[in-house]
């Protein structure tokens, strides 16, 4: 049923009794549960896994090099998922550059999105922590020009 | 028999197993009682891969193909793995298998191809790399198609797609014009596609040629003549039978004229 403005409660306690009902009508085995055995054995149907098997498509002595660009990208993919994990390790940045400037940006882009009043607020706020608070710089309007 | 009574795998590596043969695995600490040892003992042994031809049965693998029993140790990429090594000539779609397959019939939005399964694969014409509803994929029927499969088990119709699961093609695809196709047993293309095939180091020796090999058994071959690739069909497909030393001679024969 479709009852839009329920209280949590009340929501609540439909459910309960929902469930109820369904738990006295529900069957269910009198059996023990079997417990779940971890089962270090899976089952493979194809045999790419077990055999290793190169990819199928196949070119030499440079009759089509793309397909030769292609056999060595996915003949190496199999060693190279190895060495992504050794990867991770290394870092262009270090993870505290990273968090100080996380810091800062996180600010900045921020702000972006700030309407116009509260950037006004912001600005005031910087501005009020300096002791030298600038005059506001007058709007530039259009200056005739003096004959 | 309802006794489990059955050999240790490892004793049966290499020689032959019937379908209902009973492998047994390694004992492994009982579960129950040392449940607390199962962390470093499961650490150590890693999962074990039970291939085509095997499938579980209590805590050991049953047979359900006849052939040789392979066995792979564990280390490197996954753990252990024990499969049955058998020959047939009917494919049978598995998930993730490249297939080579011919489009019989285009209806509408969906490609009906040819796997030589017992039923035609689906291929949707926006399985291709950059295909839109505007930008449609040119696949007539009687093209070839080098594709794998999405969707492949006993209860449903087979799915191929042409794209890899981050949407590039990687090599899958409509194949080009010309060139040759023609079918093998299932055996001698996991000969050929094992990492240091033989057949293919010598043959590469020969002249510039293109070769598609198929999960299920389909070859396809292109090279500058229509002589040149005659003579790559004829090689692979008496490969089945000639040993290693008669192939040598043929291609010695080859490259001598």
């Amino acid at each position: 049923f479709m009852q839009r403005s329920l209280d949590s409660q009340t929501k609540k306690q439909l459910e309960e009794e929902e469930k109820k009902i369904i738990s006295e009508e529900h069957w269910y085995l009198d059996l023990p549960d079997l417990k779940e055995k971890e089962s270090f054995i899976i089952e493979e149907r194809s045999f790419m896994p077990c055999e290793d098997l190169l990819y199928g498509r196949m070119s030499f002595k440079g009759f089509n090099p793309e397909i030769e660009k292609l056999m060595v990208q996915m003949n190496s993919k199999s060693k190279k998922e190895e060495i992504e994990v050794d990867d991770k390790m290394e870092a262009d940045v270090s993870d505290e550059e990273m968090a100080r400037r996380y810091e800062t940006l996180v600010g900045t882009i921020g702000k972006k999105f700030l309407k116009k009043r509260d950037q006004r607020v912001l600005q005031d706020e910087d501005e009020d922590e300096n002791s030298n608070t600038r005059p506001s710089k007058a709007k530039k309007m259009f200056l005739k020009p003096q004959d | 028999a309802m006794a489990a009574r059955g050999v240790p795998a490892e004793a049966c590596v290499g020689q032959l197993v019937l379908p209902g043969d009973v492998l047994l695995l390694p004992a492994h600490p009982d579960e129950d009682s040392e449940r607390l040892r199962l962390g470093a003992g499961a650490a150590r042994r890693g999962r074990l891969l039970c291939g085509p031809g095997l499938r579980r049965s209590g805590a050991g693998l049953m047979a359900t193909k006849c052939g040789l029993l392979r066995h792979r140790p564990a280390g490197g990429g996954g753990g252990g793995a024990f499969w049955v090594d058998s020959q047939q000539k009917r494919y049978v779609p598995v998930k993730g298998d490249h297939v080579i397959g011919i489009v019989t019939a285009k209806t509408g939005d969906l490609f009906k191809v040819d796997v030589g399964g017992s039923e035609l694969a689906s291929l949707s014409y926006l399985a291709f790399e950059g295909a839109t509803k505007r930008n449609r994929p040119n696949v007539q029927v009687g093209d070839l198609i080098y594709g794998q499969f999405l969707v492949a088990n006993k209860d449903m119709e087979p799915e191929l797609v042409c794209i890899d699961s981050s949407g590039r093609a990687s090599g899958m695809g409509i194949i080009g014009q010309d060139g040759f196709l023609f079918k093998v047993s299932l055996g001698l293309i996991r000969k050929l596609l094992a990492p240091k095939c033989e057949i293919i180091q010598e043959l590469s020796q020969l002249y510039p040629f293109e070769l598609v090999l198929g999960m299920n058994g389909r070859i396809w071959v292109k090279a500058k003549t229509v002589q040149q690739t005659l003579i790559i069909v004829n090689i692979l497909e008496a490969c089945e039978y000639m040993t290693a030393e008669q192939r040598k001679e043929a291609l010695a024969k080859l490259s001598g004229t």
